[in-house]
């Protein structure tokens, strides 16, 4: 019996070492990869262009490996402050909260082969991504620049046999137009807002709201924020606007139309630049929608700029490797490959000048991306400063959370006021406290 | 191990008597493994024995157990306790300041606790209400349809296995698909609204209106969970002898008065059970609402649990400090009804 062991024992031994060769091998070949994470979040397709991209990468730096974490929203707005709070994030990320997040990103410049070149092209973003007093630092890149507006579907108005207001038609025209149009047809929402604080300060902006006082402070609440909040609740009132959205939900909640969109049953979706490419994807050519120019207030026709930014992370242990991943993914020719296939407005100033060739949109995207691109230039300058704010989220927020608790009937609109400047001042001081 | 068995026997004899023999010497290995490791351990708990007596030795089989729920329980409290009495940003304790009770008394500044509106922190308030509201109506609900339920499927009904089934299926969904589910069914376009619509009605918007809104999130949370309630009362129930039914029965009793007088004063200790499991449960309700209804319309459903979630994690501010405290005043209210549930208990135990 004892022999019988014995030779067991060796069979075992035998068959382990024999599978453990090629591991050992395996772990040799790793240790001279390094392995990055990307955390990603996509509006279209861009998840599906980036994998592309950093697969063409890789085949060219055989030393790094990027793991593409693809993520809801959500969980980058929600999960990864609380990562990146611990010192366990990734060691890329996509993100839009760029001033809250700033303290977390790496600063880029001693790894770059060009400063310069990102100087020069992502130079006004840049400023979006850095700590208040820091005006040098280089974090990462704008993988779009966005702009709120709206699309409109104009078969609806074409079915209804009502003209689509002008442009710098007003906010109360295209008010009046919707309503009418989805009367006749019977659609359900003749204007659907995102329910987003971003979205409706792309309103309060063209009916005068300043949002910050001289010094720069927050002054969210004057006559034109009041005036963009009385359309807003006139209008759930009166049916121009459904309380599904902004009224149907409790706090900050995110809540869009596109779905909606998609299935006819809204006239005009007050959101922005980054749906066109979903919209090109999935509406075809069931019905011809289009983007107009942002409608006016008595004070401009301004839209709301945003956007998205890849960014390394300063916890990362590969500094030089998140660099050279950044510095592939900035460069003009990537860069211009990814902002035309994802249907994005570039965030990148030199390919901004030269323009891009959409080779994959329809007309209508064509024709949409051209609207947009054209409204960068109508942005007001209390857009841009509420954009480059570090704690805009916190004003944003603020509004939405307050704001729809007046739709849905449970405050009047002076308490809601009351109460977005004292969230707004509790959570400054709170974010104070050291 | 039996497609092991299987194989071999396709195999032929050379193969079966080869692995008689891996188990023959697997086993002998395994024995004796687990004899030197009796022996080993067997040493020094028979010393600890003698050190601490016999009496005491049950903690040492509870340490181990004990540790993990330290870990996982008593550590995440005394933290959670800690950053109430902190404030700012920072994630971690020893970077956050001290700031005494200021969370607390912020969160119960108030002008009335029955008007949230007058609070400064309205949400909590507000969340505070409509946890009360959800509860109170979840566990009547709760405790009467299970009740029902379960004396029903203690008859001899045709196809009882089936039902007993059926009403259980639902406790094994998780509760994000359960309120997928139904946010599907109850939504503009939604299967509910679809036969509303096709039997001529008007369509209703079901997230849109607060009281449909409360109904709703009562209704699926008491759908989710009743199964489980009604096994344990079904158990109960089964428990009860049957002979004092027949005693009944043979003083031709009334059946009402069977049910008052002998089934519910029998099945109060598992009654007991489930009021005190429906209320825990109807106080930190939070995963199937929130997907539901979002906390909405306005704040008309939105819970506590989910103000403490948007606060520490939402808002661009997470504010870890005002969440903790708002996390500890629950565990107190809920630490709170489970002794009062208890004392009644063994109040009711002692008559």
């Amino acid at each position: 019996m004892r022999t019988i062991n014995r030779w067991v024992v060796g069979v075992v031994v035998l068959a382990a070492s024999l599978l453990a060769l090629p591991q050992a091998s395996g772990v040799r070949a790793a240790e001279a990869q390094t392995t990055l994470r990307m955390t990603w979040y996509s509006d279209g397709n861009e998840g599906e262009v980036v994998a592309d991209l950093l697969r063409r990468f890789e085949d060219t730096n055989k030393d790094i490996h990027v793991v593409l974490d693809q993520v809801p929203y959500k969980a980058i707005n929600e999960n990864l402050p609380v990562q990146l709070a611990s010192g366990q994030g990734p060691d890329i990320a996509r993100v839009s909260d760029l001033g809250g997040l700033a303290r977390y990103m790496l600063d880029l410049r001693p790894y770059l082969k060009d400063a310069a070149y990102w100087e020069a092209n992502y130079g006004p973003f840049l400023q979006w991504m850095r700590v208040p007093g820091d005006t040098s630092s280089i974090p990462g890149f704008t993988t779009q620049l966005t702009v709120s507006g709206p699309f409109v579907n104009k078969t609806l108005f074409e079915q209804a046999g009502v003209a689509m207001p002008p442009p710098k038609a007003t906010w109360e025209d295209w008010a009046k137009a919707t309503k009418e149009v989805a009367d006749k047809v019977q659609a359900p929402f003749p204007i659907a807002f995102d329910r987003s604080g971003h979205r409706f300060f792309g309103m309060a902006i063209t009916q005068g709201a300043a949002v910050f006082d001289d010094k720069g402070n927050p002054a969210v609440i004057d006559d034109g924020f009041k005036r963009a909040a009385k359309l807003i609740y006139d209008w759930h009132n009166s049916g121009v606007m459904s309380k599904e959205l902004w009224g149907s939900v409790a706090g900050a909640t995110y809540r869009g139309a596109n779905e909606e969109f998609k299935n006819a049953q809204v006239v005009m979706y007050e959101s922005g630049s980054w749906q066109i490419s979903q919209f090109d994807k999935t509406i075809g050519t069931d019905f011809d929608w289009v983007a107009v120019p942002t409608p006016c207030g008595p004070a401009n026709c301004s839209g709301m700029p945003g956007g998205a930014a890849l960014v390394g992370i300063k916890s990362t242990k590969h500094p030089e490797e998140v660099a050279r991943v950044l510095d592939y993914l900035a460069s003009e020719d990537v860069a211009a490959e990814f902002y035309a296939r994802s249907l994005f407005v570039p965030g990148h100033l030199g390919l901004a000048r030269k323009g891009l060739d959409y080779k994959d949109a329809s007309p209508a995207a064509n024709a949409a991306l051209k609207v947009f691109s054209n409204s960068v230039s109508q942005l007001a300058p209390a857009a841009n400063q509420l954009q480059g704010y570090p704690a805009n989220r916190v004003i944003l927020n603020a509004v939405i959370s307050r704001l729809g608790q007046a739709v849905a009937g449970e405050i009047v609109l002076d308490e809601a006021y009351k109460r977005i400047s004292s969230d707004i001042e509790q959570q400054l001081a709170e974010r104070n406290k050291k | 191990m039996s497609d092991l068995s299987g194989s071999t026997e396709l195999q032929g004899a050379p193969a079966a008597s080869l692995l008689s023999v891996l188990r023959r010497a697997g086993g002998a290995t395994l024995d004796a493994g687990l004899d030197t490791v009796s022996r080993l351990i067997d040493i020094p708990m028979r010393l600890l024995q003698r050190l601490i007596g016999e009496r005491r030795m049950a903690y040492v089989f509870l340490l181990p157990n004990l540790a993990f729920f330290s870990l996982f329980v008593f550590v995440p409290l005394v933290i959670n306790l800690v950053f109430s009495f902190t404030g700012g940003e920072s994630l971690f304790p020893s970077q956050r300041p001290y700031v005494g009770t200021d969370q607390y008394a912020y969160l119960f500044d108030c002008g009335s606790y029955f008007d949230p509106a007058s609070c400064r922190v309205d949400h909590f308030w507000r969340g505070v209400a409509n946890t009360l509201r959800f509860t109170v109506f979840q566990l009547v609900s709760m405790v009467t349809f299970s009740l029902v339920t379960a004396l029903i499927l203690n008859m001899r009904i045709r196809g009882r296995g089936f039902f007993r089934a059926v009403y259980f299926f639902p406790v094994l969904l998780s509760p994000v698909v359960v309120a997928l589910v139904w946010k599907w069914i109850l939504q503009r376009d939604g299967l509910l609204n679809a036969g509303l619509t096709m039997i001529g009605g008007q369509k209703i918007l079901f997230f849109v209106d607060p009281t449909w809104a409360m109904f709703w999130s009562v209704f699926v949370s008491v759908w989710a969970h009743m199964g489980f309630y009604t096994l344990i009362l079904l158990a109960g129930l089964q428990a009860i002898p049957s002979e004092l039914y027949e005693a009944a029965e043979m003083d031709a009793t009334p059946r009402w008065r069977v049910l008052w007088r002998i089934t519910l004063p029998l099945l109060w200790p598992n009654l007991i059970v489930v009021i005190v499991l429906a209320l825990i449960r109807g106080v930190q309700t939070f995963d199937e609402v929130f997907v539901l209804t979002g906390g909405g319309p306005g704040t008309a459903t939105l819970m506590i649990v989910q103000y403490i979630y948007e606060t520490a994690f939402a808002s661009q501010v997470q504010n870890f400090g005002l969440a903790a405290a708002a996390s500890v005043v629950l565990g107190v209210v809920l630490f709170l009804l489970t002794l009062a549930q208890l004392t009644l208990t063994r109040r009711r135990g002692a008559s």
